[in-house]
């Protein structure tokens, strides 16, 4: 009886605390940081891939729940985010904080265990996205992006440098691919949720620089991520099947970005969103092969 | 119409076996079918994936006519090129043109035919010449090489991809072209297996040629 309380409530919480760490995007996060690893290809040990996956989810998780916590007053303004647990008040706010400093410390403590420089790249992740992104640029500039980029490309060279065992121009060349597959991601974002934004008061490129604008940088950043990870194809040696499957896939993504660039609508502007996302999961894996 | 689960699941299969085709399947071969397949199949495999997400909505595009007319151009260049030696530049020509050809029908208005009292019959008959023709050399060139000994026998089953991607094509030509083969119900509910059954019959044939 006491036990299958116990599960009961280990149920609700995992279930009210899961939406904090935005499970989808953090996943997405983490395939880039095996990817990262996995696409040294030399000979994967498996304690250090698991110990790798650990700390990275600790840490991703960790300050998307930071991020969740300093944003909740805003959150709560904007339609998509008004249910969240932090902005409805189904978690308070210190416990909130608690759970994102736990999680974000384990992570970064872990990294640093397994190789100082790999807990430094995961460390500056962590540090770029809460820090320098959510509490000091997001609310200023629209350029604050930029900086969540650079967060989000750390977990695929953190990958990289724990498998090679040093910052290399391939493990370069892989972050700049995701820092220029996020404005694809985030841009077609704030183009969706215009109004969302423009009632919490956050700048966004659209609110300042115009649909227009936006759509252009949105078809640069797809251009220059999909150069940026063939380049890093060829560069790590994968096979030329899948190296025309990557160009394939690169083409579908430039196709869709100078759509929406030529041809705007809702729907090639969702498309594009959906499609970046698989686009970067399905070449994280073809990078991994 | 709203996508089944099923229709998606069908189309991911598709995806799959065209990406399998594109990465694996066409090694080894000369720089011309490998870029016509490849051409082919990623069109499929992107076509697949947008389809997975938008819904058939994606098929409501104007663009949709254009695209499919890659799938069976670029499937007939790539096998004319491998296996008939002195019909390559004929067989580059009409790609280079058919595909010329249906863009132009389908951007821009046909307004002088229009004063002749031809109202949208040229691009519908560049439509069907384009995809017939195309259809035609991918159902009859494999076949005739299995039937002739050529190739093994496997390879027929290039022929029946070209069947049926001879029939879809035309199904979803018409369609967008406003003169519909079947009604439009019938056609996105046999699209999703008609697409998986044609790339199986593919991948198997080039496989077993």
């Amino acid at each position: 009886m006491v036990a299958q309380s116990k599960i009961q409530n280990l149920k609700s919480t995992i279930k009210l605390y899961s939406p904090l760490i935005k499970a989808t995007q953090t996943g997405l996060l983490l395939s880039t940081g095996i990817a990262g690893y996995m696409s040294a290809h030399s000979t994967p040990h498996l304690l250090v891939m698991l110990a790798m996956a650990g700390s990275l989810f600790l840490s991703i998780s960790g300050s998307t729940v930071l991020n969740m916590w300093w944003d909740r007053d805003i959150d709560s303004k904007m339609r998509r985010t008004q249910k969240r647990p932090t902005s409805s008040g189904a978690v308070s706010p210190q416990e909130t904080l608690r759970l994102g400093l736990i999680m974000s410390l384990l992570g970064v403590g872990w990294a640093l265990a397994i190789n100082p420089l790999y807990g430094l790249v995961v460390f500056a992740g962590l540090f770029f996205d809460v820090v320098v992104y959510s509490m000091w640029l997001k609310r200023r500039t629209c350029w604050g992006i930029l900086w969540g980029g650079i967060s989000g490309a750390m977990p695929i060279l953190a990958g990289r440098v724990l498998a090679v065992g040093q910052i290399e121009l391939i493990g370069l060349l892989l972050a700049a691919a995701v820092l220029f597959w996020i404005p694809t991601h985030t841009l077609t974002f704030s183009i969706k949720f215009f109004d969302d934004y423009q009632a919490a008061g956050i700048p966004t490129f659209p609110s300042t620089y115009g649909l227009e604008a936006t759509r252009a940088v949105i078809a640069l950043s797809s251009i220059i991520a999909a150069a940026s990870i063939g380049t890093a194809g060829v560069m790590i040696g994968v096979q030329a099947g899948i190296l025309r499957l990557m160009v394939v896939l690169s083409s579908g993504l430039l196709l869709l970005s100078f759509a929406t660039v030529f041809r705007p609508s809702e729907r090639i502007n969702f498309s594009l969103f959906k499609y970046a996302s698989l686009y970067m999961l399905i070449s994280m894996i073809l990078l991994s092969i | 119409m709203k996508m089944s689960h099923l229709d998606r699941i069908l189309l991911l299969a598709t995806g799959l076996l065209a990406a399998w085709q594109v990465a694996v399947g066409i090694d080894g071969l000369g720089t011309v079918p490998i870029t016509a397949y490849t051409i082919a199949f990623g069109v499929l495999l992107v076509a697949g994936l947008l389809m997975i997400i938008l819904g058939f909505e994606a098929l409501d595009s104007p663009i949709v006519v254009i695209i499919s007319t890659i799938i069976p151009l670029s499937l007939a260049l790539g096998l004319v090129w491998e296996h008939l030696e002195a019909w390559r530049s004929l067989a580059l020509g009409f790609a280079t043109l058919g595909f010329l050809a249906i863009l132009l029908t389908r951007s821009f208005p046909m307004q002088r035919e229009s004063r002749m009292q031809l109202p949208g019959k040229v691009p519908t008959i560049v439509l069907a010449s384009v995809h017939g023709i195309a259809g035609l050399t991918i159902f009859l060139l494999p076949t005739i090489l299995a039937a002739q000994g050529v190739t093994r026998p496997g390879f027929a089953l290039v022929g029946l991809g070209g069947a049926l991607i001879g029939l879809g094509g035309l199904l979803l030509s018409f369609l967008k072209a406003g003169k519909p083969i079947l009604p439009r119900e019938t056609i996105f509910r046999i699209l999703p297996a008609l697409l998986l059954l044609m790339t199986m019959a593919f991948v198997a044939g080039f496989a077993l040629a």
